[in-house]
């Protein structure tokens, strides 16, 4: 294993104090590992906040600032936070309008946002919860944990941190956050296996001329292993699954999301968005609103996810506000 | 130490026990994690490692007679430090069993049954788990079930607990062909077969402890 580490128990934490001082003038890191908007708790503001296992950057701390996330709690690598970071956060965000959880649907994540709530609500905090579920490689029935969360989680974090900058009710932002869960499919590859920095060796063996479709964030195996096909290939076989499934139709207006694992360089991430691009123009499907990079990764893994969001002009119009954070920053 | 005359643990017997069991777990770590790496997100062992050494400090910390009071401080402590699933799952375990036995100075099987019941159900209510499902479950459900059935039939508590722990070794490597419907493993669907559950593996050492530590 190279990595750029000093220690693979220090690397969240020193990963968290890098962030710090790279964006004080954004964000604030306090105990025990929560990032914070620096400007927080907003008067009147519903927070919103989200968390998961850390090895996922920019996801969720460099989405912490305006027209985003109040607060994110990262966990150890791969590892759901525990409940006092989603107390501590939901605590230092609420400005007396509630605040909203947004949790990736991961067993951990469930069970430790559901803890954390229950504190939360018990110092009187009003708290809303919004499981994102958006992998159609899982299938989702009573034999699994269910879809887990992947891409549409950054694009429900913009949107609904849109919504809530707007001054919309608790209500109204768990509303926004349910309607894009509901219209949000992904799908995820890998080309190579990830490496844990406390673990050091692959998580998975992939050959040389082999990739996994279906992939989770966390190198969870996919649908299936096959021989390496073309880029054009590759998409057809994320984009097929994710159009049938909610199903996206001709007139239909998407942002259409193609993010990288961490390991695939973006120059490849572009020639993966031209043949989503010309996949949709040929099904009559208008891509509204794009975004390209590596926005929810998987440590090392190369690789890439595809996501679609059918859009309505509420979405749209929060999509397009303001956001000042580490990691996105436009309008303003 | 042991069950005494009456049939009795002391607090310094459930310390012992969890302290034993610390030092299980740092010695299964890696084979924890290659467990889970298997068929989950390989940090098992690193996960109930780090919770169960922030656990030791928490037990020098603690004034000696209650042992619900300790239960208690031990499943908080590692709903705080270990995070994914099993921090959670275990933490509760140490809770519910806490709160069963809270302000008892000893604990003999009638009561550590029911401290079982109690972290049992609590564990299904969070996690949703059905026997049979491929997780902790899976070890910890017989080997209360053997408890019971031995004392019931009147077996001495050292003979009990040694039922308990041949049933959490069948119930887990009866984990290998199922195929897992809850947590992680799940996602592999038919995959998961073929692999012992980590979870299960853990709670057999943790009843493997109790035994050793108690009726070694």
């Amino acid at each position: 294993m190279k990595k750029l580490i000093n220690a693979p128990d220090r690397v969240v934490d020193e990963a968290l104090a890098g962030m710090a001082a790279a964006h004080s003038d954004l964000i604030r890191v306090e105990p025990p590992n929560i990032v914070v908007r620096k400007d927080a708790p907003r008067r009147g503001k519903v927070g919103v906040i989200s968390g998961g296992g850390s090895g996922h950057e920019p996801m969720h701390g460099g989405f912490v600032g305006l027209g985003m996330l109040d607060a994110a709690c990262p966990g150890a690598v791969f590892t759901s936070p525990v409940p006092d970071q989603m107390q501590a956060a939901t605590k230092a965000v609420d400005g007396g309008a509630g605040v909203l959880h947004i949790v990736k649907n991961y067993t951990g994540d469930i069970m430790n946002f559901d803890l954390a709530a229950q504190l939360a609500e018990a110092e009187g905090i009003q708290v809303k919860s919004v499981v994102i579920a958006d992998d159609v490689a899982v299938k989702d029935s009573l034999y699994t944990a269910g879809r887990r969360g992947v891409g549409g989680t950054v694009l429900a974090e913009k949107i609904v941190g849109g919504c809530a900058e707007s001054g919309a009710n608790l209500d109204t932002v768990t509303a926004m956050c349910q309607r894009v869960q509901d219209n949000v499919r992904s799908m995820g590859m890998a080309l190579t296996s990830c490496t844990l920095p406390s673990v050091g060796k692959p998580t998975f063996d992939l050959g040389d001329d082999e990739m996994e479709i279906g992939i989770g964030i966390h190198g969870e195996p996919g649908r299936s292993r096959m021989k390496i096909a073309t880029a054009d290939q590759i998409v057809e076989m994320l984009m097929t699954p994710i159009l049938e499934d909610l199903p996206f139709k001709s007139g239909d207006r998407v942002l259409a999301f193609v993010n990288g694992m961490g390991g695939t360089p973006l120059i490849e991430l572009y020639v993966v968005y031209n043949a989503v691009a010309s996949m949709l123009k040929g099904k009559g499907i208008t891509v509204a609103r794009n975004l390209v990079g590596s926005y929810i990764t998987s440590l090392d893994m190369a690789g890439c996810s595809i996501s679609l969001l059918k859009l309505d002009d509420e979405m749209t119009r929060f999509w397009d506000a303001p956001v000042h954070t580490p990691a996105l920053r436009w309008g303003l | 130490m042991s069950f005494d005359k009456s049939g009795q643990l002391s607090y310094d017997d459930f310390a012992a026990w969890i302290r034993r069991y610390a030092g299980v777990i740092a010695d299964n770590k890696q084979y924890l994690t290659d467990l889970d790496a298997a068929i989950g997100d390989a940090d098992h062992g690193i996960n109930m490692d780090r919770g169960f050494q922030a656990v030791l400090p928490k037990l020098d910390a603690q004034t000696p007679g209650d042992v619900g009071a300790m239960l208690k401080v031990v499943g908080s402590t590692l709903i705080s430090t270990v995070g994914g699933a099993s921090g959670p799952l275990y933490g509760t375990f140490f809770l519910q069993f806490g709160i069963a036995t809270a302000g008892q100075s000893s604990v003999g099987l009638e009561q550590l049954l029911k401290g079982l019941d109690a972290a049992i159900s609590a564990m299904q209510r969070l996690g949703k788990a059905e026997p049979g499902d491929k997780t902790l479950l899976d070890a910890l459900i017989p080997a209360r079930d053997a408890l019971r059935r031995a004392s019931e039939d009147g077996e001495q508590p050292a003979k009990a607990l040694s039922a308990a722990v041949d049933a959490a070794d069948e119930g887990m490597r009866a984990t290998i062909p199922l195929v897992a419907r809850k947590g992680r493993a799940s996602y592999l669907g038919d995959r998961s077969a073929g692999h012992q559950d980590p979870g299960a593996t853990s709670v057999d050492l943790l009843i493997r402890a109790a035994r050793d530590q108690w009726a070694g």
